[in-house]
C-alpha cells in the first residue's frame, strides 16, 4: 500500500507544478490549471500520509 | 546540575520518549543530520513567507537589492546556525531554558518566559490574520485588511478571526502533535504552491523589466529599505533561534555540529524562493490596481492559483500559529507552574486571537520580527560568553547554579540595557527596521555581561 501511495503522491506533486509551467508556456488556460492543482492537492493530502504511515 | 546517565537508563529514556528537559541528550537519542534538513525546510516555508515577500515590495526594495540581500543574508544566518548555535548545542546538549537557568537563575528565566510567551502570542496572532485572509475570500462581505490597516476592518472580519483563533487554540490545547504532523506532510506541497504562484504571475506582469516589477518605491508610510535592509532582515529574522540560542532545544539532538547546515534548506527554499514568489504576487497586484492593491495573502493567492492556493494559505498560517500557541502555553506554564498546560495554552490562545483581530502585527511584520529578535536574542550573547569566554576571563560558568542564586543581576542588566539602547537608537536615528541594530545590541550584551559579571561574581564570592 505504501509504495503505490508514494507513487500517487509524487504524481500529485508533479500535477501541482506542471500546470503552472504549462500556463507559463501558454499551453494551458488558468481555469483548468487551477482545477488540476486543486485535484492534485486533495490527492496529495490523502496519498502522502498513507505513504508515510509508520509500520505498526 | 547535569546528571550522569548509564547507557541502560539512556536507552530506556529514549524508548519512553523522554525530552531530556533537565539533562544532556544521551548518545542513544541523538540523530543524524538528515532528520534536521526536512524539519528546517518545512519550518521556514510557512505563513510568514506570504507576508514578508510582499512587505519587501511595500518597503520599496529594488530587484537587485532583494536578490543579493537574500542570497547573502540567508548565508549569514546559516553560518550563524552552523558555527555558533550548533557548536554550543552539540557541546552542551541541553535546552536553552535549562542553560539559562544555570547562568541566570530561575527567576530571570521566568521573566524571559513571559517575554517569550507574549511575543509568541503576537506572532501567532499575525498568522491567524494570514489564515483569515484566506478563509474570508469566499465571503464577499469580509473586508480584507489593507497595507496601512492596524485596526479590525469590520464585524465579518472579527467573526472569522475569532472562529479561526478558537479552532487553533482548541487544537493546541490538545497538544500540537497532529498539526505538526500536518505541517510536515504539507511542506513539500506548500513549497510548490509558492513556486506556482511565482510562475503564473510572470506572464501576467505588464513587463518583465525588473525595474517595473520591483519599482523601488515604498508604499504608504513605509520607509524605504535597500540591500542592507534585506540583508539584515534575512540574517536576523530568526535571530531568536540562532543568535538567541532557542534552537539549542532542537540541535542538542544532533550527532555532529555539521547539522547546523540544515537550516540552509529553510533559508533558501523558504526565505529566498518563497519570499521572492510572494513578492511577485504583490508586484502584480500593484501593477493592476495601483497603490490601493490589497496585500492580504488570501485574495492574491486565490487569484493566482485558485482554491489550492487558499488551502495552502490556511495551512501555512495554521501550522505556524498552532505550535507557536503551544509554545506560548509552555512558556506561561513556566511562569505559573501550578496552572495546567491546558489552561495556560487557553490563555495563550486568547491573547493570540485578540492580537489576530488587529492587522497591525501582520502588516508590520518586518518591524514586529525585528522587535521580537531585539528582545530575545541578547540572552544568546550571555550564553556565548559563558561557554567560550568565562574560563579565559576568570569568570565562573553557570554562576546562578554555582552560587545557588535565583537571579543573576549581571545577566538581567546585560540583557535589558543593550536592548533598550537598541530601541532608542532605532527611534532616534529613524532606522527603517529594528534588525539594523541586532548585531551591535548582541555584541554589547556580551561585553556588558563580562564587565558586570566580574563585579557580581566578586560580590557573590565575598
Amino acid at each position: 500500500m505504501k509504495k503505490p501511495a508514494f507513487l500517487v503522491s509524487m504524481l500529485a506533486l508533479a500535477a501541482t507544478i506542471l500546470p503552472p509551467v504549462l500556463f507559463l508556456a501558454g499551453q494551458l488556460e488558468a481555469a483548468p490549471m487551477k482545477g488540476v492543482m486543486l485535484a492534485s492537492a486533495l490527492i496529495w493530502f490523502v496519498a502522502w500520509p498513507v505513504a508515510n504511515r509508520e509500520e505498526s | 546540575m547535569a546528571m550522569e546517565v548509564s547507557m541502560e537508563e539512556a536507552a530506556q529514556a529514549v524508548q519512553a520518549g523522554e525530552e531530556f528537559e533537565r539533562r544532556p541528550v544521551p548518545e542513544e537519542a541523538q540523530r543524524g543530520n538528515k532528520s534536521f534538513w526536512g524539519m528546517y525546510a518545512g519550518e521556514h516555508t510557512a505563513g510568514t513567507e506570504f507576508m514578508i515577500g510582499p512587505l519587501f515590495v511595500a518597503y520599496g526594495v529594488a530587484f537587485g537589492d532583494l536578490i543579493l540581500g537574500l542570497l547573502l543574508g540567508n548565508l549569514a544566518a546559516v553560518l550563524t546556525w552552523r558555527y555558533l548555535t550548533a557548536n554550543i548545542a552539540t557541546r552542551l546538549r541541553v535546552t536553552l531554558y535549562y542553560k539559562l537557568e544555570k547562568i541566570c537563575g530561575r527567576r530571570l528565566v521566568t521573566i524571559y518566559n513571559l517575554a517569550n510567551g507574549l511575543l509568541f502570542c503576537f506572532l501567532a496572532g499575525a498568522m491567524v490574520t494570514v489564515s483569515a485572509t484566506a478563509v474570508g475570500v469566499p465571503f464577499p462581505g469580509v473586508a480584507m485588511p489593507a497595507l496601512n490597516d492596524t485596526m479590525p476592518t469590520g464585524f465579518s472580519w472579527c467573526l472569522i478571526v475569532l472562529v479561526i483563533g478558537a479552532v487553533m487554540t482548541f487544537v493546541a490545547m490538545k497538544g500540537y502533535g497532529l498539526v505538526s504532523k500536518v505541517g510536515h506532510l504539507a511542506a513539500p506541497w506548500m513549497f510548490l504552491i509558492f513556486v506556482a504562484c511565482g510562475l503564473v504571475t510572470l506572464p501576467k506582469l505588464e513587463s518583465l523589466e525588473v525595474a517595473k516589477i520591483l519599482t523601488g518605491t515604498p508604499l504608504g508610510n513605509n520607509p524605504k529599505i535597500g540591500f542592507w535592509g534585506v540583508f539584515f532582515f534575512a540574517w536576523f529574522c530568526n535571530g531568536a533561534m540562532h543568535l538567541g540560542m532557542s534552537d539549542l532545544s532542537i540541535l542538542r539532538f544532533a550527532k555532529k555540529p555539521s547539522a547546523g547546515w540544515a537550516p540552509a534548506a529553510g533559508m533558501y527554499l523558504g526565505h529566498f524562493v518563497a519570499w521572492i514568489c510572494a513578492a511577485l504576487l504583490y508586484s502584480l497586484q500593484l501593477q493592476r490596481y495601483g497603490e490601493d492593491a490589497s496585500v492580504a495573502p488570501g485574495p492574491m493567492v486565490f487569484e493566482a492559483v485558485g482554491w489550492a492556493g487558499l488551502i495552502c494559505v490556511v495551512i501555512a498560517g495554521w501550522t505556524t500559529a498552532n505550535p507557536t500557541i503551544y509554545r506560548a502555553g509552555l512558556a506561561f506554564q513556566g511562569i505559573m507552574p501550578k496552572v495546567s498546560r491546558t489552561t495556560t495554552t487557553l490563555l495563550a490562545g486568547l491573547v493570540c486571537t485578540v492580537a489576530g483581530l488587529f492587522p497591525a502585527f501582520a502588516m508590520k511584520l518586518l518591524d514586529f520580527v525585528g522587535i521580537y529578535v531585539l528582545i530575545l536574542a541578547p540572552v544568546g550573547a550571555i550564553i556565548v560568553v559563558d561557554v567560550f569566554l568565562a574560563k579565559r576571563l576568570g569568570l565562573v560558568s553557570d554562576p546562578a547554579e554555582k552560587f545557588r542564586s535565583s537571579f543573576n543581576v549581571a545577566a538581567l542588566v546585560a540583557w535589558i540595557a543593550p536592548a533598550a539602547i537598541g530601541f532608542w537608537a532605532v527611534k532616534h536615528f529613524a532606522m527603517p527596521l529594528p534588525t539594523y541594530v541586532t548585531l551591535p545590541v548582541y555584541v554589547l550584551s556580551g561585553l556588558l555581561y563580562i564587565v558586570l559579571s566580574k563585579l557580581w561574581q566578586a560580590k557573590a564570592v565575598a
